[in-house]
Formats: structure tokens, sequence, C-alpha cells
């Protein structure tokens, strides 16, 4: 008994560590147009790390045909769109401030972040 | 250029492509670019179709290299909303397609367990019967169930938790017991033999009907879009060099000519240079009138001619047109979020992997401190957790209600420019009217002419309109107007001289005017007393009385006012109704102000009020604790339409400044602010009847799942109902916003 409430414990912190604190690994600093496909309920890639003051053009390629990814936000941006089946869509912004910018779908199930790098003081 | 490894398909339009040799020599040209995979002409379209992997930039220069114009053709909006709609049907058909598969199994294994036999697992036959089972549930796993493991296994990789992956944890550690059951059963103890494939299968075909019907029903959300989207017209008939030619919208250029017949849909924007019709622009303002237009008279796209055949020069075109900028707001508007759904969203990023946590720890619970058999009452516990905890329920209560609440705001011509203007909007407690073209016409009108002895009223209209022809003044243009309409020439003015602040002089003919105020009048000693009592009244009522003398006689007053909207009393009480504080502002003075406010039934109003200290007044009432609601037609209104809370614009019809006010009335009608503030209301009510019913399913559900009430009422969910819940909470929801469609803003 005790080994599988050991078990259970070590599962609810891979949980933990898996979902919340593990930090994947990003695509690095890209420039000019970033493509990621929407499918099977993720954006890849979902991390995306560019430079300060960059014009990004993020290609949205949807294959997924679930409504659920029929639309992202970048709620930092004032961003809605609709995404078209298999086709791509470009959605492009100029952050002008460092920080970490999710993109999501309407309900958050699909999520993806933007890390702005660089000084802001330019 | 570096190629992204994403396929794509382009269509580009050559618009110089004479000859069909032209075909050959534009494919090859496309086809070299690097990254094209292949391209195709239509010399018919005079369009090329490109796949491959490509720039716009890059394809545009290859086909000017060879020595032609190119342009990328946009798609337009209704040829996505079509291929949409299809990808849906597709989608909703293979979910049913794979819920009757699961069912089929489903159902009767259920059936079997519930009045047949026990599902355990005993015998060498009932090993080997439920072996077959397993195997058949195997199969529904992956015809029907493919997408969820698919699915959750991505988002695992990419450290992400959704939907799929409840399922997928659910429908599988039932299985993967069952399965153990099966082989080993002596590892499991005997009470504890019991398998659940029918709970597998069950959960997959209820989730499957779950998101198929949930398809259908988000389809009617976006009821109100396509209806903007139908409004556009496919083809135009472009006057090519003296020749009609049918075009398609996408290829109409600024200052193309167009003809429109009666009954047809005017397909861009554009000023009338041939012809008088009557248009029908309810669809976009919601006004319901026919609106005359002639020369010189700007058409929208989308509304309808009525009447009579036009010409008109095409003025703003594809994506500048009105209606397709009133149709992109209102997309974005759809897609954005008040911040009520906030928490909601919060709660949905880390609502996943608590739901796992709480499985966890329940079956952890059971096995401790559980009964007999501790191990089955694990299992179905944690399955049960996993699936009724339906992330889906919270993240679609706002989104699925803004979309309805927008969309049938726009229907009634009131164009809401996000979600926090609409959830601030029902909140308001003061609204500020301008007076002059918000409550008022804004164009001043002759209201009133007294006569003196011996004169008649086209003798002083003609006279008085004759001496302001050359005058810019907005009072001289209506007695100009008033004139022309009922027909009466103007004659030509010598000697004439304006007076500041008093009026005009000048001779007509044969008489000698003198046309301004009283005070004009006593100045040149005419003799006004019998009509100073007549002019006062006038003056109390809201209108500015003129006086005409004609060679030192006094020949009439002509009294003229910016009338106020039919409809502006009825609408201000409807706000008044609301329990809001209604308070009228404007430039005008103190008299005609007080006459107006009392007119329309304001008890509260400021006079003499100059436009960079209207957003003053917005903030005073700002600090008496007041959510201040301003309405406002002009370019000086902006300073306060942008201070205030929510800023309402009365774009009446055509150039709306859609970006500058958070709401925009299409049409001039006040009836706008309370159909907005009551779509605004329902909506936000709606919003939170979703919040609160997927919060209390999944607050109550999942403890309920987890086996909290099983120690005082011995009750535990089982988990097929779990599926069935989950199905039913996020349908619920998109159809609770979809009863917004039924939402009456008003009668008006």
């Amino acid at each position: 008994m005790l080994i599988i409430n050991i078990l259970g414990l070590a599962l609810i912190g891979f949980v933990i560590w898996w979902f919340w604190l593990y930090r994947p690994t990003t695509v690095g600093i890209t420039q000019g147009i970033i493509p990621i496909t929407v499918e099977n309920g993720v954006y890849s890639p979902a991390l995306i790390r560019v430079g300060l003051g960059q014009e990004v053009t993020l290609r949205f390629l949807r294959k997924d045909n679930s409504p659920c990814s029929g639309v992202v936000l970048l709620d930092d941006f004032d961003v809605s769109e609709e995404l078209p089946l298999n086709k791509e869509k470009d959605i492009t912004i100029k952050p002008s401030k460092a920080g970490n910018y999710s993109f999501t779908c309407q309900m958050k199930m699909y999520s993806g972040e933007l890390v702005v790098e660089g000084d802001d003081h330019e | 250029m570096k190629s992204n490894g994403i396929k794509s398909q382009k269509v580009l339009l050559i618009n110089d492509a004479g000859c069909s040799s032209c075909v050959d020599k534009i494919e090859t040209a496309l086809a070299n670019v690097q990254g094209v995979e292949s391209a195709s002409m239509n010399f018919a379209q005079r369009t090329v179709t490109v796949v491959g992997t490509v720039q716009d930039a890059g394809l545009i220069q290859a086909v000017e290299a060879a020595g032609y114009q190119a342009s990328i053709v946009e798609q337009n909006d209704s040829e996505l909303l079509d291929e949409k709609d299809k990808a849906e049907a597709t989608y909703y058909k293979r979910l049913m397609r794979e819920m009757t598969i699961a069912l089929s199994l489903g159902v009767p294994l259920m059936v079997y367990g519930l009045f047949v036999g026990e599902m355990t697992v005993s015998t060498n036959l009932e090993r080997t019967s439920w072996l077959i089972v397993g195997l058949l549930t195997l199969g529904i796993m992956y015809f029907s169930g493919r997408h969820f493991y698919i699915g959750a296994w991505k988002s695992f990789l990419n450290h992400s938790a959704n939907m799929d992956t409840l399922i997928a944890l659910g429908t599988g550690t039932a299985w993967l017991y069952s399965m153990v059951v099966v082989f080993f059963p002596e590892s499991v103890p005997l009470l504890a033999r019991h398998v659940y494939f029918e709970a597998t299968a069950m959960i997959i075909g209820l989730i499957d009907l779950g998101l198929a019907l949930e398809i259908k029903a988000r389809g009617r959300t976006s009821e109100a879009i396509k209806r903007l989207i139908g409004l556009q017209a496919k083809t135009a008939r472009v006057i090519r060099e003296g020749v009609d030619v049918d075009i398609p919208i996408e290829e109409v250029a600024l200052d193309d000519h167009i003809r429109v017949r009666p009954g047809e849909k005017i397909p861009v924007d554009g000023i009338v240079v041939e012809g008088k019709t009557a248009v029908d622009e309810s669809m976009l303002t919601g006004e319901p009138m026919p609106v005359e237009k002639t020369s010189g008279d700007e058409i929208v796209a989308g509304t309808i001619n009525k009447s009579g055949s036009v010409i008109f020069i095409a003025n703003r075109v594809g994506k500048d047109t009105a209606l397709a900028q009133i149709i992109e707001m209102v997309k974005r508007a759809q897609n954005s979020k008040p911040s009520i759904g906030r928490l909601a969203d919060v709660i949905s990023g880390y609502f996943v992997p608590v739901v796992m946590i709480i499985a966890i720890l329940s079956a952890l619970a059971w096995l401790n401190f559980g009964p007999e058999p501790a191990v089955a009452f694990a299992i179905v516990s944690a399955t049960t957790v996993l699936i009724i905890a339906c992330p889906c329920a919270l993240g679609l209560a706002t989104p699925m209600s803004v979309m309805v609440g927008v969309g049938k705001a726009a229907e009634a011509g009131v164009l809401i420019r996000n979600g926090e203007a609409l959830q601030t909007a029902s909140k308001i407690t003061a609204m500020i009217l301008d007076k002059t073209g918000t409550i008022t016409k804004g164009a001043p009108q002759v209201t009133e002419i007294r006569l003196a002895d011996g004169f008649n009223e086209e003798e002083v209209l003609y006279f008085a309109a004759s001496l302001e022809a050359g005058s810019e003044h907005p009072l001289a243009l209506s007695i100009v107007e008033s004139a022309k309409d009922k027909g009466i020439e103007i004659g030509k003015v010598t000697g004439f001289k304006a007076i500041a602040g008093h009026g005009v002089e000048g001779l007509v003919g044969e008489s000698q005017l003198l046309f301004g105020n009283e005070k004009l009048m006593l100045d040149r000693a005419i003799f006004i007393d019998d009509f100073i009592e007549d002019a006062q009244r006038m003056a109390s009522e809201a209108q500015t009385p003129m006086y005409l003398a004609m060679n030192g006689k006094l020949a009439g007053i002509i009294s003229v006012s910016d009338p106020i909207k039919e409809d502006s009393i009825e609408a201000i009480k409807r706000l008044q109704a609301n329990g809001i504080r209604v308070v009228m502002l404007t430039g005008d003075n103190r008299e005609t102000a007080k006459a107006v406010a009392k007119k329309v039934g304001i008890i509260e109003f400021f006079a003499e009020v100059l436009p960079e200290e209207k957003s003053n007044k917005v903030e005073e009432l700002q600090a008496q604790g007041e959510i201040v609601g301003m309405t406002g037609d002009g370019i000086n209104d902006a300073p306060a339409l942008a201070k205030a809370n929510v800023g309402f614009a009365i774009g009446t019809g055509t150039d709306v400044a859609i970006e500058s006010a958070d709401i925009t009335l299409m049409r001039g009608s006040l009836h706008g602010l309370a159909d907005a503030i009551a779509v605004s209301k329902a909506t936000l009510k709606n919003i939170k009847q979703n919040l609160v019913g997927a919060f209390i399913y999944n607050a109550a559900g999942v403890p309920f799942a987890a086996g909290l009430l099983y120690p005082f009422f011995g009750l535990l969910l089982s988990p097929v109902i779990a599926g069935a819940a989950m199905a039913l909470s996020s349908l619920t929801v998109v159809t609770n916003a979809n009863r917004l469609r039924f939402f009456k803003a008003s009668e008006h």
C-alpha cells in the first residue's frame, strides 16, 4: 500500500512538473515569418522567441477541423482572427515591449507563447 | 528566401494577360520561383493558382519580371464561410458515424450489465468472451476515439493538457484495468474482478455525440455574421468602354462606373453620378424607410436598390467598403472577451492538470480508506473524475454568448466594438447626450412663418431666400432650401451686406431688404411691437426667429429650428425608464437648450459648453460615481467619447467612424442606445448563467465523481453518466447562448 501511495504522489509530482513547471525549449530566435501548425490540440511550435522591436508574422496553418481551433486570440495585441482550414493565415504584430505574450484559442485549450526579448530602451 | 515548410495555395490575378500564349510564359515564370510546386493558369478568369511554400511578394515579382501585372486575390468572406460550413459538415458527419459505431457496442454492453448478468470474470468462458469484447472495444477506441488519443498525446508532448487528455486518460484507464482483469484475474481481489468496457465505449460515443451536437449549435451562433456576409454582392456590372460587363466583385477597381438596376444589391461603395432611386439601407442601419438617392449622393455596398436604375462611381472597394469594415469589426468583437470571462480563462488554463491530480488523489483515498473492492472503487472514481470534469463548458461560457450578443446587436444596427464595451454598456448609470445631431436632426429647417398684413408666404420666402442665397450660414441655408422645396425661384441680390451678429441687408428687385434679429430691427427703427410676443414664444420653443423688413416695413418672421428627431422623446424615456440619468450637453445658448431639454423630457442639461469642455463634464459625472455613456455625432465629441466609460457614436449609414467609439449606432435614432444597453444586459446575464452553470457543474460534479457522497449516502457516479454529463455540459452552454438569438431589443 505504501508503495502505491508513493507512486500516486510521485504521479502528482510528475503532473505538476510536466504541465506547469517545465519550460520547453523554444524555437530559436526567428525573424520575419514564423509558421505555426494548428493540429491535434496544439500549436507547434508553441513557444516562440523573438527580438524586441521586430515585426513578426505568425503564419498559422490550421489542419484540425475541430471548431475549437478555428479562432486564435492574442489578447495583448487585441487580435482575434479566424483560421481557415488548410489555408495559411498571417497575423503580423510588432511587440513594443519585452515580455511573454500568449496566443490561445477561445477556450485556452490550445495555447502558445511568444517570448519577446530585448532591451526596452532602444 | 527561406522556405517555411508549409504548403499553401495562392491565387493571383493577372490583369493584363491579353493572349493565350501568355499562359505558358506566366506559368513558367512562376514555376521557376523557388518553393513553387505548381502553377496553373485559368486564362478565362485571368487567374493563376500557385501551390507551394512561397511569399506573395516573390510571386508578384516573378510575374512582373515576365512583363505582366499581378495581384494576389484575397478570398472573400462568403467563400471562406462556405468552406467553413463545408468543413464543419464533414466533421459533423464523421463524428456522427463514430458515435454510431461506439454506441452500437456500448449500449448492448450496458444493457447486459444492467439487466442480464454480472460483468465479472471468473470462468474461462467469461475470460474468453470478455477478451473478445475488450478487443472490440479497442477497435472502437481506434475507429471512434482515435482523435482523442492522438490529441492527448500531442498535447502531452507539448506539455499542455486539454479535454482530449481527460477523455484519453479516463477511457484508457477503464479499458486497461478491464484488460488486466481479463488477463490476470488473480492479481485483483475477487470482488473487484469487474470489467468496464461498456464505460469506454459509451463515453467515446457520448462525447462524440456531444461534439457533433455542439457543432450544429455553434453554427447558429454565427448567424448574424453570415447574414451580413450574405449582403455582399458577388458580381458588379461595370461599364467598360461603353459596354456593361459583369465582373466578380473582387475585381472592381476604384473609379469604375457601375450600373445597378432596380432590385439589385449595391456591389461596392460609391457616389451616384446618373439616375435617381430609393435605396433600402435597413440591413445596415435598421432604418426601415428607403432613402432617396440622386446624383452626388453616397451609396453603400450591401444595400438594395429599390426603384430606379443608377450609375455610380466606385470610391471604396474590397476590404474598404463600409460593409466589409462592419463585418470585420463584428467578427473581431465576436471573438473578443469581456473581463467577466477572464477568471474562467485563468481557471481553464490550470483546469486539466488539477483534475488529473484530483483523480489520482481520489483513487488513493479509495485505496487507503475505501471499502472492498477498493481497487474497483478507485478505478471507477478516478475514471469518473477525469470524464466528468469538462473544461469546455467553462471556456465556452463567455465566447458563445458574446458571439450571439454582438451579432444580435449588429442586426439592430448597433455595432459593438469589443466584449469590454458590451460589458460596460450593461452597467451604464448616466448617459450624456449631445444636442445637435444627436437629439436633434442637426439640420436646421424653417419651422414657422408669421406674416404681417398684406404679405404672403411665397413672397416672404422669396425675398428672404434671395437675400440669403449667397450666405453660408446654416440658418441661411435652411431658408434657401425651404424656398427651393416650395418651388420658389430665387432672385438676384445686389448691395448685399452682412451686419455681424445681427443679420443681413441688400436689394432684391426694387425692394430694400433687412433680415435679422430683433436688435437689427430696433436699430433701424422698424416697428415690430405686434410681433415681439410671438418671437419670444418661438425662442422659448427652441426656434430662432428672424425678422424680414421690406422698404422700412416688417413683412414677417421666419422661424428656423433644428428639429428634434421624431423618436428622440420616446428613446430618452426608455433610457430613463431603465433608471439611467440622462444629461444633455450643448454648445447652444441656454434658452434653446432649455427648450429642447424640456421638450424631450430631460431635466439636467449644460448649455454653452465649448467642445473642449465636454470631456470635463464626463469627468464630473464620473467623479460623482456614475458609469457614464457619452453619445455624440461629431468629431468635436471625440475627446468626450474617449473619456466616457462607453462612447456611442451616431454614424448614420456611411462614413462610420467605427474605430473611434466603443459602440456605433448605424441609424440616427437614439433608440439604438436603449437597444445597445438592452442587448448588453441580456448578453451579460446570459454569460453569467453560463459561467454559474459551468462552475456549479464542475464544482459539484467533480467531488460527486470522486465519491465524496459515498460515505454518507452510498452514492457513486457511474463513468457512463459522467460521459453523458460532459457531453451535455458544453452543449447546454452553447444552447443557452443560442437563446439570445430570440432576444428582442425593442419594437422600434
